[in-house]
């Protein structure tokens, strides 16, 4: 009871989760719908392998309560594909607060993650460690997201294949 | 890179299935539209809702100009990348005076620093510069509002029009700068080039979360779009100004690539042609960008003034404005 409490005061988009693991000021301008994905190769590219994998998957794409977008729902499980496995530990989190999500909600799932190009996958459950990592997650977004100023830009080794390199070293 | 298309001859866009096509007495042209950014339609050009419905999924934006080359007006699909909070930060930075200011002088200061550049090179027009430089160090320091400074911005860009008439040829003689409308052929040439670079500019920022509507060298209210104005400021003397010098040195454009009629005087179909063509590979010139260990083309600079304003607004990071270092 207490979680569903506390969950239903923050709630995000996985994204967020994402991004949160990625960059912390990705995170920040995205909340603020400062986005450059629109222009970038990259972004098209993983668009196009979300279209093009799983062509026989026939439940793709779903959008729950309008927040959460599971790429493929199964009966089992929810998949979620990526390009690459570079932001492995990004991935997982975002995977296991959906399934955290879901538990929420009275659904329980294995958590897949599929790295088509790479012909890999990850398996994921919700244990009690990802629980805690989650919930600790949401509530570090909340702090970042509500900031008045974005957090500085900080270079690493992914930026240059970023959407916002322009924009923060420009 | 996305591709900016020019239209100059008369015709009809049409979308046939799924594809766009240019359709003129001639030919029919089909057209790239996944790397199309923008179309520029300088001819008289036909088309309908279902052609315009079918750019717009792909955020095309179109700019229309009269028979005279001059910005008519743009067509803006419905905007994807809006943020409500970078709209009210930047109009933040118009209420407070200060801020305002702020902002203007750097447009300014950008302006001449490029203008002070394209004479630097000039021998002939020394004496030009120093008169630039002189006006400028006196009056940067006494600008109290919006008006001094355009005042300044003025009496400098006079100073810097004069000059044009030691180093272009004798056709290309400047008594002064005319907008509307234009009388002679140098003062039809700043025109068309602004008009370019005023809806190149619109493009650029039509990319952003910025709101083209709200500016601060220039009144909000001064057109639809001004901060389009503003920021082409930088760009004018950078990429308008080096395309006129290049064209007219080299005896590219001639006075028979005008016609005149009472008064008036404008480019005519092959002379903006020959404008177009110099002006896009400017655009497409790119430069090594020292931050970003990257190729930037000139295009690509004005997008960066974008995010610059962007970083500004939302208390990132203060704005500096381009000075071109190459």
């Amino acid at each position: 009871m207490e979680d569903i409490q506390e969950f239903s005061e923050v709630k995000f988009q996985g994204i967020k989760i994402n991004y949160l693991y990625i960059c912390k000021r990705k995170l920040w301008l995205f909340s603020k719908n400062i986005t450059f994905e629109s222009t970038s190769d990259k972004v098209l590219l993983g668009k196009v392998l979300h279209e093009y994998s799983y062509p026989k998957e026939n439940t793709k794409e779903v959008l729950i309560d309008n927040l959460v977008m599971i790429d493929i729902l199964s009966d089992g499980s929810i998949r979620e594909v990526k390009y690459s496995s570079k932001m492995k530990e990004a991935d997982i989190m975002q995977v296991v607060y959906y399934l955290y999500y879901l538990k929420q909600k009275g659904i329980q799932k294995q958590g897949i993650i599929n790295y088509p190009k790479e012909k890999r996958k990850e398996v994921l459950e919700l244990t009690p460690e990802y629980k805690e990592k989650v919930k600790q997650a949401l509530k570090e977004i909340e702090e970042i997201t509500t900031k008045p100023i974005p957090p500085p830009a900080q270079k690493q080794k992914i930026c240059k294949s970023c959407a916002y390199f322009e924009f923060c070293w420009g | 890179m996305q591709k900016s298309l020019y239209l100059t001859s008369n015709g009809r866009l049409r979308r046939h299935e799924n594809t766009l096509y240019f359709e003129t007495e001639v030919e029919k042209r089909s057209i790239d539209i996944e790397n199309v950014e923008q179309i520029h339609i300088f001819g008289e050009v036909d088309l309908n809702t279902k052609a315009l419905n079918y750019i717009s999924q792909y955020g095309i934006v179109l700019h229309f100009y009269n028979y005279y080359g001059f910005y008519a007006g743009s067509f803006l699909p419905r905007k994807k990348n809006v943020s409500g909070d970078v709209v009210v930060r930047q109009a933040l930075h118009y209420l407070d005076r200060e801020k305002r200011l702020f902002l203007a002088y750097c447009f300014v200061e950008s302006a001449v620093y490029h203008m002070m550049r394209n004479l630097r090179e000039r021998k002939e027009a020394e004496a030009f510069l120093i008169a630039i430089e002189d006006e400028w160090g006196k009056g940067r320091f006494n600008i109290s509002n919006i008006a001094e400074l355009m005042g300044l911005e003025g009496r400098i860009r006079n100073i810097y029009y004069q000059s044009f008439n030691q180093f272009l040829p004798e056709d290309f003689a400047m008594e002064k700068r005319e907008k509307r409308p234009p009388t002679n052929p140098i003062n039809a040439l700043i025109s068309f080039g602004n008009s370019l670079i005023y809806s190149h500019t619109l493009s650029q920022i039509y990319q952003t979360q910025l709101d083209p509507t709200i500016s601060f060298l220039h009144e909000p209210s001064e057109k639809r779009f001004s901060l389009s104005l503003d920021i082409s400021e930088i760009f004018k003397p950078l990429i308008v100004d080096t395309v006129i010098f290049k064209l007219l040195n080299n005896r590219q454009i001639s006075l028979e690539h005008f016609d005149e009629d009472l008064n008036y005087c404008y480019l005519n179909q092959e002379g903006k042609k020959i404008f177009i063509k110099e002006f896009q590979s400017k655009l497409e010139t790119t430069v090594r960008h020292r931050q970003l260990n990257r190729n930037v083309s000139y295009k690509g600079f004005i997008r960066l003034e974008c995010y610059k304003l962007i970083k500004h607004f939302i208390g990132d990071q203060v704005y500096s404005p381009l000075k071109a270092w190459w």
